[in-house]
């Protein structure tokens, strides 16, 4: 197992740096210069070289990478000083060290994410094995009719009118906004409560259908009918012998959910105009700043990166087969 | 050889040594093409201590009935009518629990792939030893002795080490071999087994047969075993029931349904099999056309399409009259004891040397 | 469509020896390879599926190949039929080695050997109609028979016991043994001269698996056809083969005509393979058959015992079996064609023994308590 975890993760490092090079030499090669951008619409030349000199755009492309790359590993010194490992670069558009601005933006994200993961979790998997265990009754009709309704709603579409019921017309919440938990507890779970809940009631629909029919497909499995034919009580049955076999999927669909909403609720955030990772990106992009969305873009695959080698894990603690081939 | 004396209708008596009795079973799925008449009036008797083997095709309702005795068809699509009693239960009409607490301790079933059949998820172990704890009350350590010395019972070398090991660690024969072992974990009254050797190879086949025949002689537990195999049936087997298209369409002793079949349809799959002593020179006479769809199954007889006798049969008796199983030594068919006598003598038994 | 497929008496003994060999086959070795390994993926081993196999089929002579799962004979089979690339050994048709032809060599043979697979199911295109899956073999080679390619797939529509008017119909139209006939239809189609059958009767219900056996007989026979006939079905093998090859874990063990297999048998294997065939007793005074009971199952091909391969499971291995492997000869009191690799071989019989040979453990101890009780 350990050396199962070694080597994914030297994958891993490599596939980092793999992604580092080609967005780096995308965004070079895009046809845009930011320099020229900076400078304005009166540029003279000199100002646009004393931009490309502060902004290390003069050096060769290969210096320029390297200089990137290693700054996330040892730190790299900038003219208005010293930029810490793990070192993103400093952004062109603010002139902030990029780093310090995921950190600074990553607790909205993370609270968004989990709060959510909790949720549809906890609801989603929870209504969607109760429609499995109550296949064909009310109970089932209600879940599935109501999560094929909600999985058709969009986050834009559902966002605008909760803001407007508890918000503004109504006044029982405020515009949501995120609080660190170490200043307020209660205002940093109230502040994201409307969007944590807006994101998680897609994906309940979502996990509420997935959880339901990959129960249902496990309680056709052969081993299902032996465990039943032994006798074993039918909810012993559901949830021992079903419930692990219908875990798979939903590990794989998780680990995918949650590496790629650390990596920015892009949606989300903007539709109640959150400081997070997403927005941060989307900025980033907008504002052709190289280092902004390369951080951003290495910190996202970096999530997407652990949680495969965390759903691997995963696959081999639920299936032994996994696990001892 | 016998003659026909009894009358096909009388319907067939309960003994009192019939420790399982099924009748005029009717099972029926509803599909959305329709209604699949899965088994349509099947009757039959498990003597204690014998083996019944059921032979059929692919879709002659064999695994159903055998599922349905279990209780383990799907509640929600399917409807079950007639009888099925056990040592005196009712289980057509039995609760879920009821059938829970019989399940696995008086009768067990051993399935047709054991890859499939043992979850992947558990040891073989703790599958063997759940039934014994939930049925006995065992305590977990007595269920491991019990379930060691079944694995070692039915021949699974170390089985102190198995105990701990997935299905996947073992070979197709050994689990098949922890199967039987977990279906005999109760020592069941009534042992079914769907197909057990049919995923196997020939020589562990042969092996597994002479196991589940000196288990038997242990155990003494009831077999039914069903099979498509008409060589694995006559080793197996004492009594013997033929199913065609949901229905019993011949029932006799083993010795007597292979050495003097009555109806058309046994006396086609015989013919249609190769044997290691048959002449090689004679063509295979094979059954013409193929089963019927239990969605629209012919009416009367339901081999009557495939049926090369039928011309001997006066006027549509065949097409619109279903000819009934009597009991005992029976065959379920129109033609006339003397004409299946004769039809036997001279067109099948010389087919068959 | 007719099911009757009334055979003309055969001419002469069942057993011929073949005038010339079709397809010679000497050495065939296929070892796939099992990659493994950090950083860099390498060879760590091997599954010997195939190792060494010698195998002659005459012109339009039926050989049957024989064994249990992991024996090989399906990959014998591919590799006859250049599905598959051999890892070592030689493969002659015709005088002609086909062993690596390229696909422009192999051309000319292609339409000279066909395949017939085991599932009717999977090996036809359900979204072709019979026409053009009968047809496409024709198509590829850029054959154009007299009197066009339709009129062609009629005529084998109407040999396989199809009505040529279901030309235009599709796959799923028709139940398994037709979808087999249709196989065979589509084998056909070039006028081959060896055709290798891969379980073709397996998948089929008993009652249908009769017709197909009737019709792969009659086109061997009627059309001269070779066939290589690969099943683990013995009854079925012995009623279409006149020679048969035993295999187990990748090699001949055995290889005779019908009557030396089937009657005369010296591997012990072969022997264990017959008594374990479950047979219908059709009267009282048939010979008791022999009773073996191997124990265990077949080892895996990827690490095979030394020596001899079935020594593991052997009733008469010795130390020899274990250092020396035993080659496929004519043994002492074997005629000619009927070769066994074994160095302990079984007398030539298969009737009951004083003693059973009881292998497996369970079964020892369950009827050793019996006897004594």
């Amino acid at each position: 197992m350990l050396q199962f975890i070694f080597r994914r993760s030297v994958g891993a490092v490599v596939t980092l740096f793999l992604l580092g090079a080609v967005t780096f030499f995308l965004f070079v090669a895009a046809p845009s210069d930011y320099a020229s951008l900076a400078c304005g619409k009166d540029c003279s030349p000199q100002r646009l070289h004393d931009i490309r000199e502060a902004l290390g755009l003069d050096q060769p492309l290969a210096q320029q990478f390297w200089n990137f790359m290693s700054g996330i590993v040892m730190g790299r010194d900038f003219p208005t000083g010293h930029c810490n490992a793990p070192c993103l670069g400093v952004s062109f558009y603010s002139g902030d060290p990029v780093w310090s601005t995921i950190m600074d933006r990553f607790p909205t994200t993370l609270t968004l994410t989990l709060g959510g993961a909790v949720v549809f979790l906890v609801v989603g998997v929870g209504a969607g094995m109760l429609a499995a265990y109550k296949r064909g009754s009310m109970v089932d009709k209600v879940a599935t009719g109501a999560s094929m309704v909600l999985s058709s709603f969009q986050i834009y579409f559902l966002g605008p009118i909760v803001l407007i019921i508890f918000v503004y017309s109504t006044g029982w919440m405020d515009n949501p906004q995120y609080h660190p938990i170490t200043d307020d507890p209660i205002k940093w779970f109230t502040g994201l409560l409307l969007p944590t809940l807006v994101m998680a009631t897609i994906f309940t629909a979502q996990y509420t259908r997935m959880a339901r029919s990959s129960m249902i497909e496990q309680m056709a499995e052969e081993h299902v009918r032996t465990a039943r034919a032994k006798g074993m009580s039918s909810k012993y049955v559901f949830f021992r012998y079903a419930w692990r076999g219908a875990l798979i999927p939903i590990v794989t669909v998780l680990g995918i959910d949650i590496s790629s909403m650390l990596g920015g609720a892009v949606v989300t955030e903007i539709t109640f105009s959150l400081q997070g990772i997403g927005r941060l990106a989307v900025d980033g992009a907008s504002h052709k700043d190289l280092p902004l969305t390369m951080g951003v873009m290495l910190f996202g695959a970096f999530f997407i990166l652990i949680f495969n080698i965390l759903t691997d894990i995963a696959y081999a603690y639920i299936d032994p087969r996994v696990r001892l081939s | 050889m016998t003659t026909l004396t009894k009358t096909e209708d009388a319907p067939a008596p309960t003994g009192p040594e019939s420790f399982l009795s099924v009748r005029d079973l009717k099972v029926q799925f509803s599909t959305e093409d329709g209604i699949v008449k899965a088994v349509d009036g099947l009757s039959f008797d498990v003597e204690r201590g014998k083996t019944l083997g059921i032979v059929g095709e692919s879709g002659s309702g064999k695994s159903v009935t055998n599922l349905t005795i279990l209780g383990l068809h799907s509640p929600r699509s399917t409807t079950v009518e007639g009888e099925i009693v056990l040592d005196g239960k009712e289980l057509v009409t039995a609760s879920e629990r009821e059938l829970e607490r019989l399940r696995g301790n008086k009768m067990a079933m051993i399935f047709q792939d054991p890859l499939t059949a043992l979850s992947p998820f558990y040891t073989v172990g703790r599958q063997l030893s759940e039934p014994y704890m939930k049925h006995t009350g065992a305590s977990k350590k007595e269920a491991r002795d019990r379930a060691v010395q079944m694995l070692e019972k039915v021949g699974i070398p170390q089985p102190k080490m198995r105990f701990d090991d997935y299905p996947h660690q073992f070979s197709g024969g050994m689990r098949q071999r922890a199967m039987i072992a977990m279906a005999l974990m109760c020592d069941p009254d009534l042992l079914i087994a769907d197909e057990p050797t049919t995923a196997l190879d020939v020589t562990v086949q042969a092996q597994i047969l002479d196991l589940l025949k000196d288990l038997q002689q242990e155990f003494g537990s009831a077999i039914i075993f069903i099979t498509h195999d008409l060589g694995v049936i006559s080793t197996m087997a004492d009594d013997l029931l033929v199913m065609y298209a949901g229905r019993a369409i011949e029932r006799g002793s083993v010795r007597e349904v292979m050495r003097e079949p009555r109806h058309p349809y046994t006396w086609g799959l015989l013919s249609s099999m190769p044997r290691l002593d048959s002449d090689v020179d004679e063509a295979l006479t094979p059954i013409p056309g193929s089963p019927p769809s239990l969605l629209n199954p012919p009416t009367g007889c339901p081999f009557h399409p495939r049926c090369a006798f039928r011309d001997e049969v006066p006027g549509t008796l065949c097409t619109d009259t279903r000819p009934s199983l009597g009991d005992g030594r029976a065959a379920a068919c129109h033609l006339t004891a003397e004409q299946k006598q004769t039809i036997f003598i001279d067109k099948i038994q010389p087919r068959l040397r | 469509m007719s099911d009757n497929l009334t055979l003309p008496a055969q001419q002469g003994p069942a057993d011929v020896t073949p005038a010339e060999p079709l397809l010679e086959v000497q050495g065939l070795t296929m070892h796939f390879p099992i990659y493994g390994g950090f950083p860099i993926k390498r060879k760590v081993g091997a599954v010997q599926a195939v190792d060494g196999v010698d195998l002659t089929v005459g012109v339009g002579e039926s050989v049957g190949l024989v064994g249990e799962s992991g024996c090989g004979k399906s990959t014998t089979g591919r590799l006859i039929t250049r599905l598959l690339e051999p890892s070592a050994g030689k493969i002659t048709y015709a005088g002609r080695d086909i062993t690596h032809a390229s696909r422009r060599e192999m051309a000319p043979v292609r339409s000279e050997i066909q395949m017939i697979f085991q599932d009717p199911y999977s090996s036809l295109n359900p979204r072709q109609t019979v026409g053009t899956i009968i047809k496409s073999p024709m198509e590829v080679n850029g054959i154009e028979p007299e009197g066009g390619r339709e009129k062609r797939v009629r005529e084998l529509l109407e040999l396989v016991g199809l009505n040529p008017e279901h030309y235009n119909r599709f796959p799923h139209e028709f139940s398994g043994g037709q979808r087999q006939r249709i196989g065979v239809a589509r084998a056909l189609a070039l006028n081959p001269k060896l055709i290798v059958a891969d379980e073709p009767v397996s998948a089929l219900d008993v009652s249908i698996q009769a017709q197909v056996v009737n019709l792969l007989k009659k086109v061997q026979e009627e059309l001269g056809i070779a066939f290589l006939f690969i099943a683990h079905d013995l009854a079925v093998v012995r009623h279409f083969s006149q020679r048969v090859a035993v295999m187990y874990l990748g090699k001949v063990v055995e290889v005779g005509d019908r009557d030396a297999i089937y009657n005369r048998p010296r591997h012990p294997y072969t022997h264990a393979l017959l008594s374990a065939v479950p047979e219908v007793e059709m009267d009282d005074d048939a010979e008791p058959r022999e009773r073996i009971r191997l124990s265990g199952d077949v080892p895996s091909p990827i690490h095979p015992p030394s020596g001899c391969r079935f020594r593991t499971r052997c009733w008469k291995a010795q130390d020899k079996c274990a250092t020396e492997e035993p080659p496929l000869l004519q043994i002492s009191g074997n005629r000619a064609g009927h070769l066994t690799a074994c160095h302990f071989p079984e007398e030539p019989t298969t009737e009951a023994r004083d003693e059973d040979v009881i292998l497996d453990p369970a079964l020892q101890a369950l009827e050793g308590s019996a006897d004594q009780g």
